[in-house]
């Protein structure tokens, strides 16, 4: 047996129960899904049939859908940049020798532990009209009542809070262990060409950061269109579809409508989206990242 | 995380310390602020959960009831039993894997390889609907093992342990096959060693994540039996009974609890376990 017939032996019998499980559970089910949004929904006694792309004409036509991407789109414009600014100022406080860091670092990390479903029941409480904590504090101030979570026009923003909050000090880490990676040679160097504190971030730390960014990035752009738990505690898309977004909308079409072969030609249309994203973040922006 | 050893030109000096420390602190304070006023209603009386006085008396009373009012030493176990499962299974499936792409030049190695970071991308949430059906063709719809298959073959551990792997010196695997060892004995003597503080730092990423995870157990499990913590919780809390604030935060914190006193003892390996996840 040659060497290479012997590693492609070896090297498949390591690989068969992961790739056997990645398939079931992640090829598979992306195929499956755009079968399946070809054809009906099978109800009693009707059984699923071709239908060729009604489903999509359905999404085309759908208000909800609409509202779940837009709705979608401002969560994302929302929390990524918002979460890296705040993510980068954490990190470049915390890094600096000032009294208190260590309480600061675990102050911002702690979000990152806590599970998501247990925080929104904190921030549930929160925004409760009448007795919330935000509540008393625009009380005091005189300001009138508001019902954050019930009406269309703060619901969304009220959520996107929720995930900046939970997002930023996770992303801060990264932008810490890149800022301790940047050679202190540098800021000598800058400092005795006598840049400012701004230009030597703008000039040097900033764009040393830029593989970090991009990393980032990525992981909160899958995060705002996967996020939706605390949607389901805080809103369940309410009101009125204001908080719906993509993956929510799904999870609503496929578990409490029931209609599964609409779910899965929304799934296709999420895939498609993500499949975008990468190939944007990947294919354009990794080769204009300078690396070490 | 040390101290660099000489003090950079443009770290903060006299009044600039006092104003950075202050942004600092008061980001900080707000950061935890929902947390910390989650610790005073769990502690207090309902009466006394939004009236902020220092002197009001403290109580165990929220816990007991929450701990009475649902199963939630069942839904600790649960969530338990289904942490360590992914956590194993993970470790043993992405290790192979992971050796398989890091040691051996195999046929069709480009594109396995491509197929597995297509779920780096595609994660299992987005896929609740058709996965659903494969569960319940297999049987395992409100079963342990239900939630926690579609994780196991985990694109980012794979990933984390081949780029591992590839550090370790050839030399080192050459030596042991002339002693006469087989691929898997080489493995676990001379590879997994190497990589111990990648799998603590993928361990604990993994533990948190799956120990936080809802949008998948909530769809999978209906009965107290599969039900994890976070599942168990939200059910508990949107009871149509209503339930009473303070309670939910004694429970709130109950099911946090473990990860977070964890997370508050061992800090520093914790931050630095994410970092070394994230950074490739």
């Amino acid at each position: 047996m040659t060497t290479r017939a012997r590693d492609t032996l070896i090297g498949w019998a390591l690989l068969a129960p992961a790739m056997t499980l990645l398939v079931a559970f992640t090829h598979w089910p992306a195929l499956a899904s755009l079968i399946e949004s070809f054809y009906s929904t099978a109800r009693p006694r009707r059984p699923a049939r071709f239908v060729g792309t009604a489903n999509y004409e359905q999404i085309l036509a759908d208000p909800v859908f609409w509202q779940a991407f837009s709705n979608n789109l401002l969560y994302a414009a929302g929390t990524i940049p918002v979460s890296i600014a705040l993510a980068i100022l954490m990190a470049v406080w915390v890094n600096d020798r000032i009294p208190g860091r260590t309480f600061a670092r675990v102050a911002y990390f702690t979000p990152t532990v806590l599970p998501m479903i247990a925080v929104a029941n904190i921030w549930l409480f929160f925004f409760t009209p009448g007795y919330g904590l935000l509540e008393q504090i625009t009380g005091a101030f005189g300001l009138p009542s508001h019902n954050w979570l019930g009406s269309p026009e703060t619901a969304l923003a009220a959520v996107t809070v929720v995930a900046i909050w939970k997002e930023a000090g996770f992303f801060m880490i990264f932008y810490l262990a890149a800022l301790q990676a940047i050679p202190p040679v540098l800021a000598e160097a800058a400092s005795l060409e006598g840049a400012s504190r701004w230009t030597f971030f703008r000039r040097v730390q900033f764009p040393l950061l830029m593989p970090t960014t991009l990393f980032v990035l990525i992981n909160a752009v899958i995060n705002a269109f996967r996020m939706i738990d605390q949607i389901i505690v805080m809103t369940r898309g309410g009101p009125d579809n204001a908080t719906t977004l993509v993956l929510f909308y799904i999870y609503q079409v496929g578990f409490s409508f029931w209609d599964t072969a609409y779910a899965a030609a929304l799934t296709v249309v999420l895939l498609a989206l993500l499949g975008l994203v990468a190939f944007v973040q990947y294919g354009i922006l990794e080769r204009r990242v300078h690396y070490r | 995380m040390s101290a660099p050893a000489a003090r950079s030109p443009y770290a903060p000096t006299g009044i600039w310390v006092g104003i950075e420390a202050a942004g600092a602190l008061v980001l900080a304070c707000l950061w935890i602020l929902p947390l910390l006023f989650a610790v005073w209603a769990a502690f207090h009386a309902t009466e006394d959960t939004t009236r902020f006085a220092l002197t009001a008396p403290l109580t165990l009373e929220n816990f007991r009831r929450a701990w009475e009012a649902a199963p939630f030493a069942r839904y600790f176990l649960n969530t338990f039993v289904l942490v360590t499962l992914i956590l194993v299974c993970q470790f043993v499936l992405c290790t192979l894997a992971a050796y398989a792409f890091a040691r051996f030049s195999f046929v069709g190695r480009e594109i396995a390889f491509a197929l597995v970071l297509a779920q780096l991308m595609i994660m299992p949430d987005v896929l609740i609907v058709e996965n659903y059906r494969t569960m319940s063709r297999l049987g395992l719809v409100d079963t342990i093992p239900g939630i926690a298959l579609p994780y196991v073959a985990s694109a980012f551990g794979i990933f984390l342990l081949r780029q591992t792997f590839r550090t370790i010196p050839r030399e080192l695997d050459d030596a042991a096959r002339v002693e006469g060892a087989s691929a898997l004995q080489t493995l676990w003597k001379v590879y997994v060693p190497l990589a111990r503080p990648i799998y603590v730092a993928y361990g604990l990423v993994s533990v948190s994540f799956h120990w936080n995870n809802f949008l998948w157990p909530l769809i999978i499990t209906n009965s107290v039996e599969a039900r994890p913590l976070t599942v168990g919780l939200q059910i508990f809390s949107s009871g149509d009974q209503g339930v009473d604030w303070s309670v939910i935060c004694a429970a709130t914190l109950m099911t946090s609890a473990p990860l977070l006193i964890g997370f508050l003892l061992f800090q520093r390996q914790f931050v630095q376990s994410f970092i070394r996840a994230g950074i490739r």
